[in-house]
Order: structure tokens, then sequence, then C-alpha cells
């Protein structure tokens, strides 16, 4: 195999990546925003942000695999009633939830 | 403004959750160099960790960029629908193409929320000044996270690499007034991890269109049958 050069690697991610933001640039000009495609694709977009953040929650790839799914689940949802429980303050909902995990991670001796 | 609103919370969250990424970097054997350049040239925190991941594995070129292209196809919906959002006669086509390189979730999200309120000739320069402020948070991250990586303890350090899909949560959860969004979300949230289960390459793309496609027709339903009852309700 010939060798894989990191920046060749960088390269082709780089532009798989910026494929996708041009070509919503470019098709964005064609769509109407009052249509019925372009609310469509605003569903597919969050629909679709959800599921990449639910799946990194219940089925994390790398090291938090380390962790108990319940453990991920709980400190989710602790998270999420100190969120309502101080009217929207993401500060203290993030950092209960990332306590929740490193506490739960640390008492667990991972 | 939109640099005003990036300093504090939004910087400091993509910052941590960039730590992982420049410790990801590290244990990878990867110079802190080539770390950079794909915070540089990608800025999407899933396609980053897959790349260095399969790179380590020795996975081909094609096998790589094909993976990244599927785990960023978001970007498309993404853009297509941010984009009116920004628009404001008179500028050169091509700042458009270059602000896309700017989307990214954190900045894609707050711009959908924050940009509406805006005068037309503001939507850009606060999205540019906003984005520009979370990307060289990314940058420090990476570096800082390398430069640490080993150092924090082991607890903690997985604290961190959760903090990005919950600030993720927590940012779409600051705003579920619009039905259709909040349908979409739920959706993607139940569908997402079980299509990830039938197939890990094509689960994400699947969950945007069937969850997306369920919550638009769902939507447009209930849209009608208000839209019926106000009408019986007026002749009645």
């Amino acid at each position: 195999m010939a060798e894989r050069s990191i920046w060749l690697v960088i390269l082709a991610g780089a532009a798989a990546t910026y494929l996708w933001r041009g070509l919503g640039v470019a098709l964005a000009g064609r769509i109407d925003p009052g249509d019925a495609v372009f609310r469509w694709t605003g569903c597919v977009a969050y629909a679709l942000l959800a599921g990449l953040i639910a799946r990194m929650i219940v089925l994390p790839l790398g090291e938090l695999q380390e962790t108990a799914l319940w453990v991920r689940l709980a400190a989710a949802a602790l998270a999420l009633a100190a969120f309502y429980a101080t009217r929207k303050n993401i500060l203290i909902a993030a950092a209960t939830g990332v306590g929740a995990v490193a506490l739960f991670a640390w008492l667990g001796g991972v | 403004m939109g640099v005003r609103e990036a300093f504090g919370l939004p910087a400091l969250t993509l910052t941590a959750s960039y730590l992982a990424f420049g410790s990801l970097i590290r244990a990878s054997g990867l110079g802190l160099l080539p770390g950079l350049a794909t915070t540089f040239g990608m800025w999407a925190l899933p396609g980053q960790v897959a790349l260095v991941e399969l790179y380590g594995l020795g996975a081909s070129l094609g096998v790589i960029a094909a993976t990244v292209a599927l785990t960023n196809a978001r970007f498309l919906p993404m853009t297509v629908v941010l984009m009116p959002h920004l628009r404001a006669p008179g500028r050169p086509r091509w700042l458009y193409y270059a602000a896309a390189q700017l989307i990214a979730v954190t900045s894609w999200v707050l711009a959908m929320q924050r940009t509406p309120a805006l005068a037309e000739e503001e939507r850009l320069p606060y999205f540019l000044g906003l984005s520009l402020v979370l990307w060289g948070g990314c940058f420090v991250g990476t570096a800082a996270g390398y430069v640490l990586a080993g150092g924090l303890p082991h607890a903690l350090s997985l604290g961190l690499v959760f903090l990005n899909p919950l600030y993720f949560m927590l940012i779409f959860a600051l705003d579920l007034r619009e039905r259709s969004r909040l349908l979409a979300l739920m959706a993607g949230a139940v569908v997402g991890p079980l299509l990830h289960l039938l197939s890990p390459d094509w689960g994400l793309l699947a969950t945007g269109f069937v969850a997306g496609s369920f919550a638009f027709g769902v939507d447009r339903v209930m849209a009608r049958r208000q839209a019926s009852r106000a009408t019986a309700g007026r002749h009645g």
C-alpha cells in the first residue's frame, strides 16, 4: 500500500467536509425560504443533529465507552434538570453533567 | 456583538471539548501541527475524531474520505437553512462561500436563534464575529489538550469528552418554541441511536431523512388541523 501521508488524509478530510458547506451555499440560492422544500430541509437538519447528539451520548466512540450507559443517561438527565431548575443556565447545567460523569468514573475506579 | 456573545460560555465549552481532541492527537502519535490542521480545515469534531481514529487503524484514503463525508453531510441541510438568515443585498458571493467554512453546530444553533432579531446587514458580521472567536477557542483547546495530555485525572478527562454532546444538547434546549424544530429534535434523538446500530455508516443520514420527514409531516398535519379548527370556530 502506498504510504498514507497524514497531510494527504487531512486534505481529503477537509475537502470532504467543505463539499457539503459549499454545496449548501450554492443550493440555498435556489430554494425559496418560504417553500415547503426549505422547511423540510430545516426539519432534516434538526433531526440529523439531534440524532448525532443522541448517538454521541448513547453509543459513544472512543474513551467515553469506558463509562456505563446509565451513567451517561443519568448525567444528561441531571444536566437537563439543573438547566430547567436554574432558568436555562447552561454553565450550571454543563458543570452538573460533566461533574456527574467525572464523579461516577472516579468512584468506579476508571 | 457576535464576538461578545462568543466569549464566555460558548468559547469556553468548545475549548474544553477540543482539549479531549488534543489529547487524542497526542495519544495517536500524530504531531500537534496535523491536529491543528484538522481544526483549521474541517472544524467538525466528530469528523475529526473519525479521521484520526481511522488513520490510526490504517484505513485507506478512500475509506477515510468517505467516512468523513458521511459524518459531515449534516452541513448540507444546515448550510441551506442558515444562508437566508445571513444574506443581505450587495455583498459578493464569495463572502458566503468563505463564511460557510465557519458553520459548525454551536455557531449554527446560536446564529439560527439570534439572527432573526437582527437587522439584515448586521447578521453576517454577527455570525463571523461569533464563529471566529469559537474557531479560535478550538485551536487553543487542541493545542492545550495536546500539551496537557495524560496530565489530567482520567475521570476528569472523561467528563470533558462528555461535555461536547452535553453542551450541544443544552444549546438546542435553549429554544424549543418552534413546533417543527421540537418534533424534529425529538424524532431524531429517538431514531438516531437505533439507525446507528443498523448501520454506523448510513445511520446518521437515514436519521435525518426519516425523522426529519416524519417531523415535517406531523407538523403539517397539526397546522392543518389548527387551521380547520380555527375556521370551524369562526363559522360555528
